[in-house]
Formats: structure tokens, C-alpha cells, sequence
């Protein structure tokens, strides 16, 4: 359901665009996107009076401006949709500029993380971009006195083929601004061959400003009289302090004054963690004067969580029978009957993650007359407005939030905690506040990917095939930051890879047992599909093994001929898309499976001591992805990856090269994962805290070389982001396995024990 | 009372001299191209040159910065683009963009000191700047590429 109005007259884009031009508001009733819990709830956003998706705006010289309501981390999200617009638009790209939008609810969703902003998006950019062209179209046939349907466009001008004439845009914005806006019904679109964008792509409008200094981030952000907040946060999650002597911290040059910020109440969600802020002159002075600090803890329940001790009760509960999610015939029995010899176990486990985006959590805000402005490098400006409104005691709508570029956001800065922060200090201190943490307060505060742990037991015919197949896991879900009683995965992450493991097999379990989280849990790119790939592929890589099966053909056999998976009487939200318009097709699967096998050379390469090639395929935010990579070990155990291969059907791509970026960035975050991804805990307490003992894949660890091959496919568009990392990871564990015969089960790699 | 030369202008502080140059840049001259990411000198988004060599703002104490000259991000290609950043930008290597100030940076320094260098000098020269959004394979294309057009 959508709508578009022309708001040329009604003070839309004030500021932005000039007297007289002209400025469509497109809305849509925003998509329930399953898997994510958004506390400002949909309802209200379909029940306000205009909630565009995008503006665009024509200026009397020509120029369009089209309003970018998604955020900027790197995937180039704030020009793809706007390409999009200015497509359908026949715009020149080079006369577009493009806006950022603050967070307001009239946009409907702009929570930009799980893959979706495309596939959302697209259909309502195109139909904003052919309503604008209709409109100008109409307002030239109009001057011409002919009809429209003898007119045409070519890039920013109206043209009659007859005679000849041509409008510019710019010309015809006072005009179009004082037309109804067509009917969808009456809307022509562009063939896609037409398309001048679309499918060809285009760089980041910011591209430049990258590599020049000049783009503005959160960390860059500042206003008049600010001051800067460094804030000691409770060691253990959920701890506050007892009291505190900011005597030695006052005595710092710059440190201004201390403010004590409460504890949260359960549930933690996204408010402020609580601690002892300082604030001074500068960032500098401020962690100088934090440093300074006593401060006497209360740790709470969560003081004897230890993540060694955590690991082992996941691990047990994951032995133990559990919630059945999805069953085909009957695995226990199938399992039971099957003799010894013929029944492989195997037990996975993947840490807790850390997001550790290159910006660290920073937010800057004006608390002024009842209002608060931000500043801030959001995922999620409106979840800004209901976590300061509600912290502050104003409504939502006096908070204004400003989206800046974000310096990497993973998920992580869907979370606003610390841009609550800066809103409840600059309360206190009537002044605006830039809150900046540092990278030991990203690392030991974050929202971490939840550890995982998984079982899987599987008996197995004489050629090795599984004629039952068990598998569990247990890990603490996300939704334990919201209901401090949730111990199972929720619908939408169970979906993540494990719902949905698609062999076709006549027995099957899928379960998940409980686990309480103590830590805050939270989305990280690819989320739950990151453990529970990891842990079917490698685990089927292991069978294979076991059957002396090439692993590729192996795999292909277990997928089975091409089909759609019935989910008859199974909860799977489909990342929060109908199955109708995406159903789960094997044979898509199959077809990135054998496309990356074709493009490596699978077939002619033989893994042999310190040399392996690892396969593993996986869909994830309704995209199928399939990797190979290759990899080196010497006899000390240093592992390269010389090359990567990933075949990727993610329907119909906007941006391609934008899309391969993302999916080379992917094999170098998912090598993070496997190499040294842990965050431990004793005591409570996060005992990583830097780039040193979190450490990130360099450019000497990360793959030399990553191939992307895009399948060509008119299916409607799938996520981009996201799920290049899940198979990414299994493969490259099971090229591990190829090259030296070691089974990585429990990652990372750095404490598995297996190299040194 | 410290002097720096930053960028070619001469500025006098007077506050604390162990504070390290990136928080002068960015919070006192408002040069905030040159970014934190670390502070211990894990991750080089804070790379600058002093007296043409890369160095990382964020240990470098502004007492240590007397006397040299200081290069930031915002003098590169402030009079047209540099062919380092032009070759960044040919092959698309960024994504958030956040570390590329300091990758741009230290791979102005490496050329400088190896024109041509091998891939183990680019591993070498740049292993000290961390890009979470992966990067790693454009900016060594980027490197090569201005290195063939002589950066």
C-alpha cells in the first residue's frame, strides 16, 4: 500500500529546495520486519498522517534533491536508493544531491540493518522516481499543448519527438508542482533495459569527501559550547556504583565536573548502562580525568558469570534433549535403531562477538527549551528518538535526530545506549554533550553476538548419505535485552540458517535449548546465521570426509533435486518476508553451489598437505551465497588465504559493484571470526579490551584475493550486506580441515589449540 | 607553551603538552580527518606524517611533535586531489570510510619509501591499519595503482 502526495506547497524539504520547486512525498506502510524487535512499535508510524519513504525534489535550475532516509555505513545505502529514484526519474546522476534524513517515524522504517533496505525499498523508489517523470512529463505535453503519450524523456529533459522540442526539468518544476500526482495505475515504468543505473550501479556520493578527510561523522560532530563526557561504565552488566571520590579526577587540567548516571532497569534494552561520566575540554582530558575515578561497585548477579564455566553448560544442555522446532519422520527413533558404527556426533561452538566498528560509540547532544537534537552515527534514528524521549521525560517528537555517516555499524549502532547518554548528561548539565568512548569501552560494553553451542548426531546409510539427522543448539537470544526471562532463540533467529536447513532427508530434528544470557546480546552482521552455518556446513564437511565423498558432490547430493521447502506447520518468519514473493528454492542453492565450484576450478583442485580448498553454501537474508576458499598452512601453523571465491544469487542487484565490495568485505570479516573472534568473561567481567587482545584480520591475515560472481536473476531483491560472512566461515574451516587434517569445532582458531 | 608547525601553519598551546597530537587535530584545531579508533597505536586511523614519516597520532605526545612538521590528511591534495587519493577513488576502496584517512596516509609514506613495492611490502607497510569493513584487497590494487602512475 502506497501513496504518494505532492507537497510542493506544504514547507516540505524547507531549506533544501528553493521557492517554487517541485516535491513529491512518497509513504508506505512500512514492513513488520520480523527480526527485529523495534521498540518504537510500526503501528503508530501507519496510523501518522504522512510517513514518506523518500522526498524528492525538483529546484527551478534543475537540480534534484532526493532525501536518503536509510543510514551510511559503507554500503553505499544512500546512493543506491537514490540511484534508484533518479533511474525511474530519468535524472542525470551528476545533477542529484543527495540529503540525509532525520530520524522521524513519517519514513516508516529506517532501522537499517538486516539486509533490507533494498528489498523494502525498491519498489517504492521506482514508483516515486516514474510518478515524478509522469509529472513532468504531463507538465510539458502541457506547455506544448499535445498529448503526453508523444513525449519522452532522455536524462533530465522532456522531449517531443515530433517536433523536436525538449524541457529541461528545471524548466518544468514550477509547472509539475501544481499537478495531481498520477494514479500507480496510470505510472509507466522503464523496461529494465532501459535502466541507466539500475543494475550498472555507481560509486558512493560521499566516495571523494572518503578519501579526502571531509566526510563527517559521529566522531566529528560538533557544535558550539560543547563539552566532551568519557563515562566509567559498570565492569559487570548490570552492576552500579556504590559511591565514588571524584576528588583526584577534578584536579585533572580540562576535567570540568563528574555525573553519576543511574543503572537501567530490566530490561536493559537500550538504555544508558549507568557509571560515573567525567566531562571536560576534550576527549583527552576527559579519559584522563576517568582515570582518576574510585568508585566503590555494586556487580550484581551477574559478578560469577565465567564464560569458561558458561561454555561447558551450553555445551551439556546442548547434549540434552530439547524444544523441537521442525521435524521430518522420526530422527530419535531412526537414530536409535541405527547400529554404533554408523552414528557421527559432533559438538560446535562459536564465542561471543564483538561488533568493533573502526568508530567507536560517540553521540553528541543539545538538550535545550525541552528539546533534544542529536548528532549521532545511528543504524537506527528513531529508536534515538524513543530511547531519549523516554529517558529525558519528552516526547518523541521534540527529539530531533541527526543521522551522520557511520564510521562502520555492523549492528551495533542500531543500539542507542550511548547516544542516550549524551542526552541525559546535556539534561544535567544544560549544555550540549559529546559523549566518546574509547575502543576498551566498545570492546568491554557492546551488544555481543550470541555464543553458541550445537550438537549434531546423524546416522548414515552404507554410502554414506544421512538417513537421520539431529541437530541442536542453545544460545542466549537477543530478546533477552528486552525480557530478561527469554533463554530460547526467538522465531526470527532460530530462522537464521537453522529452521531452515534445507537437506532433504527423511528423518530430521531441529531443536534449541535454553541458556540465560549474561551479557547484552545483540545483532552483529549475519547473526545467528554466522554459528549455525559454521556448524551444518562443517558438519556435513565432516560426513563427507567420513564417506570419502568429495565434498562439493557431497554437499550438491544432500541438498537434492531442486524444491521449495515446506514450512506447513513450522514458525519461519523468512527475515520477515512472505514466502510467496520469497520461498526458500533449493535449487538456487544448488545453482551458487555449482557456480562456485565451476568458477574455482573445483573439480581440478586437490587439497593436499598444507595446501586444502574448503566449499560451503548457506542462505541468509533471503540471498544464496556459496564460497570456496583456499588456503595455506605452513608447519608453524600460520594460515593464508591466497584466495576466495563466492557465488551469490541475491536476485536482482541494484549496485554491482557495490555488492562484490560487500561481499569481499564479508571474507575479511568472517575471518576475524574464525582467526582470533572471542570475548571472554571472568568474574563478570569482559576481559578483552583493544585491537590487541580482540584482534581484528589485518591485511597480511585477510584473503589476498576474493572473486565475486553475481548471478544474473530477475527474482525480487534479496539482502547484500550480510550473507557473504556465514558461508564464508564454514568454508574456510573446512579448508582448514582439507589442508591439515584438524577439525575446527570451537572457534576462533587463536584458542582453539589446534595450531600452537 | 608548546609550537607545532601543523599543515604548514604555526600554532602555539598551552594546555597539557602530554596530550597526544590526534586530540589537538581534533578537538582543538577541529582537523578532524585524522581519526581515533584505538589509542594505543593498534589500528592507524590516527596516521600523520611527521617530517614525512607516518606516525600514530594517538601515542604521539605534543611536546614530541615540537620542531617537525606536521602533515595531515586535510594537506593531502588540499590543492587537487593526490594521485594516491585518486587512485582510492578509481578503484572504489572505500567503504564507511572511516579508516581511509589513516590508510591513505601510511600508503603515501610506503610509496614514498618504496615507489614500487611487492605485495610483502604493502603487507609490511600496511599491517599496522586495521579496516573492519575489509578493504584490504582494493587498497592494495590502489597502492599498485598509483605506484605504476609514479605516485
Amino acid at each position: 500500500m502506497r501513496n504518494i502526495e505532492n507537497v510542493s506547497r506544504r514547507g516540505f524539504l524547507k531549506g533544501v529546495v528553493g521557492t517554487g520547486a517541485f516535491v513529491l512525498a512518497v509513504r508506505t506502510v512500512p514492513p513488520v520486519f520480523a527480526g527485529e524487535p523495534v521498540p518504537d512499535g510500526q503501528t503508530e508510524a501507519d496510523r501518522a498522517p504522512l510517513h514518506p519513504d523518500v522526498f524528492v525534489g525538483i529546484e527551478r535550475d534543475g537540480t534534484v534533491h532526493i532525501v536518503a532516509h536509510r543510514s551510511e555505513m559503507g554500503t553505499a545505502i544512500r546512493t543506491t536508493l537514490p540511484l534508484v529514484v533518479a533511474d525511474e526519474l530519468d535524472a542525470d546522476w551528476n545533477r542529484v544531491k543527495i540529503e540525509q534524513a532525520i530520524g522521524d517515524k513519517r519514513y516508516g522504517d529506517q532501522n537499517t540493518d538486516g539486509s533490507h533496505s533494498i528489498r523494502s525499498f525498491f519498489d517504492t523508489m521506482r514508483e516515486c522516481g516514474a510518478s515524478a517523470r509522469w509529472m513532468l512529463v504531463e507538465a510539458a505535453a502541457g506547455q506544448w499543448n499535445v498529448p503526453a503519450r508523444e513525449c519522452s524523456t532522455e536524462p533530465h529533459t522532456v522531449v517531443h519527438q515530433k517536433s523536436g522540442r525538449k524541457l529541461g526539468y528545471g524548466e518544468l518544476a514550477v509547472a509539475a508542482a501544481k499537478l495531481d500526482v498520477p494514479r500507480k495505475n496510470q505510472l509507466t515504468f522503464k523496461k529494465p533495459s532501459e535502466w541507466r543505473y539500475i543494475g550498472k550501479g555507481k560509486t558512493s556520493y560521499d566516495l571523494e569527501n572518503l578519501c579526502t578527510g571531509k566526510a563527517i561523522y559521529g566522531m566529528d560532530a560538533k557544535i558550539e559550547g560543547m563539552i566532551y563526557a568519557s563515562i566509567e561504565h559498570p565492569p559487570v552488566y548490570g552492576g552500579k556504583v556504590r559511591s565514588y571520590d571524584e576528588q583526584e579526577a577534578l584536579k585533572v587540567s580540562g576535567v570540568h565536573q563528574t555525573i553519576l548516571i543511574d543503572p537501567f532497569k530490566p530490561p536493559a534494552a537500550f538504555q544508558p548502562l549507568g557509571g560515573v561520566a567525567v566531562l571536560a575540554e576534550n576527549s583527552w582530558a576527559a579519559f584522563q580525568g576517568r582515570k582518576k575515578l574510585k568508585i566503590n561497585w555494586d556487580s550484581g548477579v551477574n559478578e560469577t558469570y565465567d564464560s569458561a564455566e558458561y561454555k561447558k553448560e551450553l555445551q551439556a544442555t546442548a547434549r540434552k534433549p530439547a524444544k523441537v522446532i521442525r521435524s521430518v519422520g522420526d530422527a530419535s527413533a531412526a537414530l536409535a535403531a541405527a547400529s554404533g558404527s554408523d552414528v557421527v556426533e559432533a559438538e560446535y561452538y562459536v564465542p561471543l562477538l564483538a561488533h568493533a566498528p573502526m568508530e567507536p560509540m560517540v553521540a553528541l547532544a543539545d538538550f535545550k527549551d525541552g528539546k533534544a537534537t542529536i548528532w549521532a552515527p545511528t543504524q537506527n534514528p528513531q529508536a534515538v528518538q524513543a530511547i531519549v524521549s523516554t529517558q529525558l521525560g519528552i516526547p518523541k517528537e521534540n527529539v530531533v535526530c541527526n543521522v551522520t555517516l557511520l564510521g562502520g555499524g555492523f549492528g551495533r549502532k542500531s543500539k542507542p545506549d550511548y547516544v542516550a547518554e549524551a542526552a541525559v548528561l546535556s539534561e544535567k548539565v544544560g549544555r550540549p554533550v559529546k559523549v566518546v568512548w574509547t575502543r576498551e569501552d566498545d570492546i568491554k560494553f557492546d551488544y555481543y553476538n550470541a555464543v553458541a553451542g550445537m550438537y549434531f548426531k546423524a546416522a548414515v546409510d552404507l554410502k554414506g548419505k544421512p538417513t537421520a539427522w539431529l541437530q541442536r543448539s542453545v544460545f542466549p537470544p537477543i530478546t533477552s535485552i528486552f525480557d530478561v526471562n527469554a533463554v530460547y532463540g526467538d522465531p526470527p533467529h532460530l530462522a537464521q540458517g537453522w529452521t531452515d536447513m534445507p537437506y532433504d532427508l527423511p528423518n530430521l530434528s531441529i531443536e534449541n535449548g535454553p541458556a540465560k544470557a549474561h551479557v547484552r546480546i545483540g545483532w552483529l552482521r549475519s547473526v545467528a546465521n554466522i554459528y549455525h552455518a559454521f556448524g551444518v556446513q562443517c558438519f556435513t564437511d565432516e560426513l563427507a570426509g567420513r564417506a570419502h565423498r568429495d565434498p562439493c558432490e557431497y554437499l550438491l547430493d544432500l541438498i537434492g533435486p531442486p524444491r521449495t521447502i515446506d514450512f506447513k506447520n513450522v514458525e519461519y518468519p523468512n527475515y520477515g518476508a512472505s514466502l510467496e514473493t520469497y520461498p526458500w528454492e533449493t535449487g538456487r542453492l544448488r545453482q551458487v553451489t555449482e557456480l562456485v565450484a565451476e568458477k574455482s576450478g573445483w573439480a581440478k583442485k586437490k587439497s593436499v598437505k598444507g595446501h586444502g580448498f574448503g566449499i560451503a553454501t548457506h542462505r541468509s537474508f533471503l540471498a544464496y551465497v556459496a564460497t570456496v576458499v583456499e588456503v595455506e598452512v605452513n608447519d608453524q601453523g600460520d594460515i593464508q588465504i591466497p584466495r576466495v571465491d563466492t557465488a551469490v544469487d541475491a536476485g536482482l542487484i541494484a549496485n554491482p559493484e557495490i555488492t562484490r565490495a560487500q561481499f569481499e568485505g564479508a571474507a575479511v570479516f568472517g575471518t576475524s571470526i574464525v582467526r582470533t573472534g572471542e570475548i571472554t568473561a571472568r568474574n563478570g567481567v569482559i576481559q578483552q579490551s583493544n585491537f590487541n587482545d580482540y584482534p581484528v584480520a589485518r591485511i597480511n591475515e585477510a584473503p589476498q584475493q576474493t572473486n565475486v560472481y553475481i548471478v544474473r536473476s530477475s527474482a525480487p531483491p534479496a539482502g547484500v550486506g550480510e550473507p557473504g560472512v556465514p558461508p564464508f566461515v564454514a568454508a574456510f574451516c573446512n579448508a582448514i580441515h582439507a589442508a591439515t587434517g584438524k577439525r575446527v569445532r570451537n572457534l576462533p582458531l587463536s584458542s582453539s589449540g589446534l595450531f600452537g | 607553551m608548546v609550537k607545532l608547525n601543523i599543515n604548514g601553519a604555526d600554532h602555539s598551546f598551552d594546555g597539557d603538552p602530554s596530550m597526544p597530537l590526534l586530540w589537538y587535530l581534533r578537538d582543538v584545531l577541529g582537523l578532524t580527518g585524522t581519526k581515533f579508533g584505538c589509542g594505543m597505536a593498534l589500528c592507524g586511523a590516527c596516521t600523520v606524517h611527521k617530517d614525512g614519516l607516518a606516525i600514530r597520532s594517538c601515542i604521539t605526545p605534543l611536546s614530541a611533535a615540537v620542531g617537525s612538521k606536521i602533515r595531515t590528511i586535510e594537506a593531502v591534495g588540499a590543492n587537487g586531489l593526490d594521485p594516491v587519493q585518486k587512485a582510492w577513488i578509481e578503484v572504489n576502496a572505500p567503504q564507511c570510510g572511516y579508516c581511509q584517512s589513516g590508510q591513505i596516509m601510511q600508503a603515501i609514506a610506503l610509496l614514498e619509501s618504496k615507489p614500487h613495492p611487492t605485495d610483502q611490502d604493502i603487507d609490511d607497510g600496511m599491517a599496522g591499519n586495521i579496516c573492519r569493513c575489509g578493504t584490504y584487497q582494493r587498497i592494495r590494487a590502489a597502492i599498485k595503482l598509483a605506484a605504476e602512475r609514479g605516485a
